[in-house]
């Protein structure tokens, strides 16, 4: 996998920091980390608390003279962008390579923002592997290349680069003895970019910047990979869509020349400006945004190349993930003549209309503390009351049957945007959402504007001990961080501290949650209820690792149940399967026999959870 | 000429489909075939859909399988199945999938009906596709089901190239050592029963 190359690299470069926060699609780096038993992991890693934090803890480390890496996804670099675009400026002694997990195609992210454009503003080279192999490779590149530059280097992925599989080759790998001596030396800055020294500063990254544009024509990652002779036309593309553009380009008779870049910044102009001058006609292909192009339109103007430079010609170029059917429709819209709209001997078109079944969304597990959250918060609040989401497993509380949470922007905003619906009226309570892991994040400081500002609603925090969403990764709440048991950290002592109204209940006492929601709207001002209940995904996986483990789970008394569906309609718990005869079943591969069920039964129809007859 | 076998996995979060598509992905590796192969990770996993895609062959680039272009789909619930067959399958190819049900949010809330077997086996007709049910009575563990689906296709040798061999090495390699007899137990029992075993070898 991507994600599992590229932690082969990091050991083969004597990567001595890597620090990260979870998101998708980069967590299987640190499970790849993890499984290097500790004694033998040649770096320091840490989840940090959020992605701001974790660049600055691995520019820490290379300005004392350690290569260092952060990783997070494409919407982290907004949170590290404050740090981030100082890094430039900075004599970087150890290097420092950024990885980012763009998501083209929005797989598991709350926009596709294209990471590229930060290239320009932070005056940051750019490498972009197509695969696996290539992350490996164009790691020890970056790698190299800071530490000879000590200037940042990113190298961005994206979802089907990091999670994609393929055999990996690598060198051999000595680990070198790590040298713990602090090279940090102020005068080899200045590291203060204050007033006048900011000019010079950004000169010397400027000046770094050209030098890398040599790289870029200079490595063999940017090559033409020759197509028929004579075709005239040409197409120039980098990273996951070379994948695709090769795949498509198997089938074509009479294929293009490829200019493919291994460096999308600095661009290689004099690599460019020879395929434009020898082509006839080129096509740009490249995912998200018109980046690429608006370099390559520069470059011909300037050199005056009478080349027609075709990029993206709809909106629909600009969104999704390039596969190679939505490359060949591209394609074949741009040389109808030379590429087919379907592979030869490919699929026949689809009956219209033949969508097969309905979407399967993702929901909560069953025994989510969250759902028992949900159905109990529902029954203290009025009809047109405000629920505002946050990131993280409780997001999911937007769908049926549930339907709380009608406003999400990114991590730690619910604070915030609820202060802002709470302005000048009382008549609809807003209700905030917000995970633990969010919380320590980006929460925290929404929440002390509410209390220093004094706002006027009520924050609901998910409180599930660990980062769930992403892969259950610990934060500082957990008890542990990624290295070993540290003492947790309590939210409730954090909220008291700074003098907010707290209340809690573990989220399975619905009732008492209920009426702890009540009281604080009703109280008004900014008001806390912790609903607290461990990931029960996390804890069954523990669980059924032990020796002796009794499988449990609820059944349905079917002459008590009445058929009023409220464990299966509006609890909601996967496990509840509704019969034809609109009977109630328990299907006994997903019930975890937790009980959280029992009490919304109005018929009391539920029999507590028993050990499996099987088990 | 080159062959690709595209292969199209799909099933609910929490059914084992991880664990499916790297075996594959292993066993055409120790078949000294190319592979590229990408999974759904993240978000999905709760529940929802997660679809996995493998291709085997002597000239692969891309790891993504189009749409109707499956020569083998697979999946590891019935309407899961259906939902595999209309979306990924092309037309001669085929489907394998294991016969259980997780009741999608639609049924449970009274709003759709589950998908009938009758039904996909209607649907896979018209489209040319061989299907071909599997279900083990009496699997001590729900997460030995897609070991089940392993076996059959194994046996079946639906993947060219691939023999009934290197899917029980890599099977083998990557079940965690404690539930490696069971599953072995299982695959060799599922694997040597088929009606009609292929020897992909001809």
């Amino acid at each position: 996998m991507g994600n599992t190359a590229i932690v082969r690299a990091m050991a083969v470069t004597g990567t001595r920091v890597v620090t990260a926060y979870p998101g998708s699609p980069t967590p299987e780096i640190a499970e790849a980390i993890s499984r290097i038993p500790a004694p033998e992991r040649p770096f320091h890693f840490e989840f940090s608390t959020n992605e701001k934090v974790a660049t600055e803890v691995a520019f820490g480390a290379s300005i004392n003279g350690h290569l260092s890496c952060v990783f997070f996804k494409s919407v982290g670099l907004n949170v590290a962008a404050d740090t981030f675009v100082q890094l430039s400026m900075m004599e970087l002694a150890g290097g420092m390579v950024i990885v980012m997990g763009d998501d083209p195609g929005c797989n598991s992210s709350q926009n596709e923002q294209d990471n590229r454009h930060i290239a320009r503003l932070a005056y940051t080279p750019i490498w972009e592997p197509m695969d696996p192999q290539e992350v490996h490779d164009m790691y020890l590149e970056a790698a190299a290349w800071s530490q000879k530059m000590r200037m940042p280097v990113i190298l961005r992925l994206s979802t089907h680069v990091c999670h994609a599989k393929m055999r990996v080759r690598s060198d051999a790998y000595t680990p070198q003895p790590l040298d713990p001596t602090p090279r940090f030396d102020a005068a080899a800055g200045p590291y203060l970019p204050i007033t006048k020294l900011v000019a010079p500063l950004k000169r010397r990254a400027l000046e770094k910047l050209e030098k890398t544009r040599e790289q870029a024509e200079a490595t063999p990652f940017t090559r033409v990979i020759p197509g028929a002779p004579g075709t005239g036309l040409g197409l120039i593309t980098a990273g996951l869509p070379t994948a695709s553009v090769l795949e498509v380009l198997s089938t074509v008779e009479a294929p293009p020349d490829v200019l493919r870049l291994g460096l999308v910044h600095p661009l290689p102009a004099r690599a460019i400006a020879d395929f434009l001058r020898t082509h006839g006609e080129v096509k740009i292909l490249e995912e998200l945004d018109d980046f690429l192009e608006q370099g390559i339109v520069q470059i011909a103007y300037r050199e005056g190349i009478s080349c027609r430079i075709r990029g993206k010609e709809d909106l629909e170029a600009w969104i999704g993930e390039y596969t190679p059917p939505k490359v060949r429709a591209i394609l074949h819209a741009t040389w109808p003549g030379l590429v087919s709209a379907t592979p030869p001997g490919g699929p026949a078109t689809p009956a219209a209309g033949d969508d097969g079944p309905t979407p399967r969304a993702p929901q909560m597990c069953p025994g989510c503390g969250h759902r028992s959250a949900f159905h109990a918060v529902a029954q203290a609040l009025a009809d047109d009351d405000i629920t505002v989401a946050d990131i993280g497993c409780h997001t999911l509380g937007f769908m049926p049957p549930y339907n709380m949470g009608q406003v999400l922007l990114c991590m730690g905003a619910s604070p915030g945007i609820s202060a802002g619906l709470s302005l000048f009226q009382k008549s609809r309570r807003v209700v905030a959402f917000i995970g633990d892991s969010t919380f320590f994040h980006a929460g925290v400081p929404g929440v002390i504007n509410a209390l220093f500002n004094r706002h006027d609603f009520t924050l609901i925090v998910m409180e599930n001990g660990t980062t769930a969403m992403t892969g259950h990764q610990d934060h500082a709440g957990s008890g542990a961080n990624f290295n070993g048991p540290v003492q947790s950290m309590s939210i409730r002592d954090l909220l008291v501290s700074m003098g907010a109204t707290v209340r809690e209940v573990d989220t399975y006492a619905q009732g008492r949650l209920t009426q702890l929601v009540r009281e604080a709207n009703e109280a008004g001002g900014f008001q806390v209820v912790i609903a607290r209940h461990p990931c029960m995904l996390a804890h069954m996986r523990r669980e059924s690792r032990k020796p002796g483990h009794v499988r449990r789970q609820v059944r349905i008394l079917k002459d008590r149940c009445d058929q009023q569906h409220v464990c299966v309609m509006r609890f909601g718990c996967p496990s509840f399967f509704l019969e034809p005869d609109g009977g109630v079943h328990v299907n006994e591969d997903l019930c975890i026999g937790d009980g959280s069920c029992l009490q919304t039964c109005p018929s009391k129809a539920i029999a507590p959870p028993a050990a499996r007859e099987d088990s | 000429m080159t062959h690709t076998t595209q292969i199209y996995m799909i099933g609910v979060g929490g059914q084992g489909i991880g664990l499916l598509s790297e075996v594959l992905a292993h066993a055409g590796d120790l078949a000294g075939l190319e592979i590229r192969a990408v999974d759904t990770h993240g978000l999905a996993q709760r529940g929802g859909s997660v679809e996995s895609f493998l291709r085997v062959g002597t000239r692969v680039f891309s790891p993504l399988v189009a749409p109707h272009d499956a020569d083998l789909v697979i999946a590891l619930e019935r309407t899961e199945a259906l939902r595999g067959l209309v979306h990924y399958a092309r037309r001669g190819g085929r489907l394998v999938w294991y016969e259980t049900t997780w009741q999608p949010l639609a049924v449970r809330l009274g709003r759709e009906p589950l998908v009938e077997t009758a039904q996909i086996l209607e649907r896979a007709r018209a489209l040319d596709v061989t299907a071909y049910p599997v279900h083990v009575d009496g699997l001590p563990d729900p997460r030995m089901q897609n070991v089940a689906v392993l076996a059959t296709i194994a046996g079946l040798g639906w993947i060219p190239g691939v023999g009934v061999d290197h899917f029980r090495r890599a099977l083998t390699d990557l079940v965690p050592p404690k539930a490696a007899a069971a599953n072995l137990a299982l695959f060799d029992a599922v694997s040597s029963a088929l009606p009609s075993p292929v020897d992909p070898a001809k």
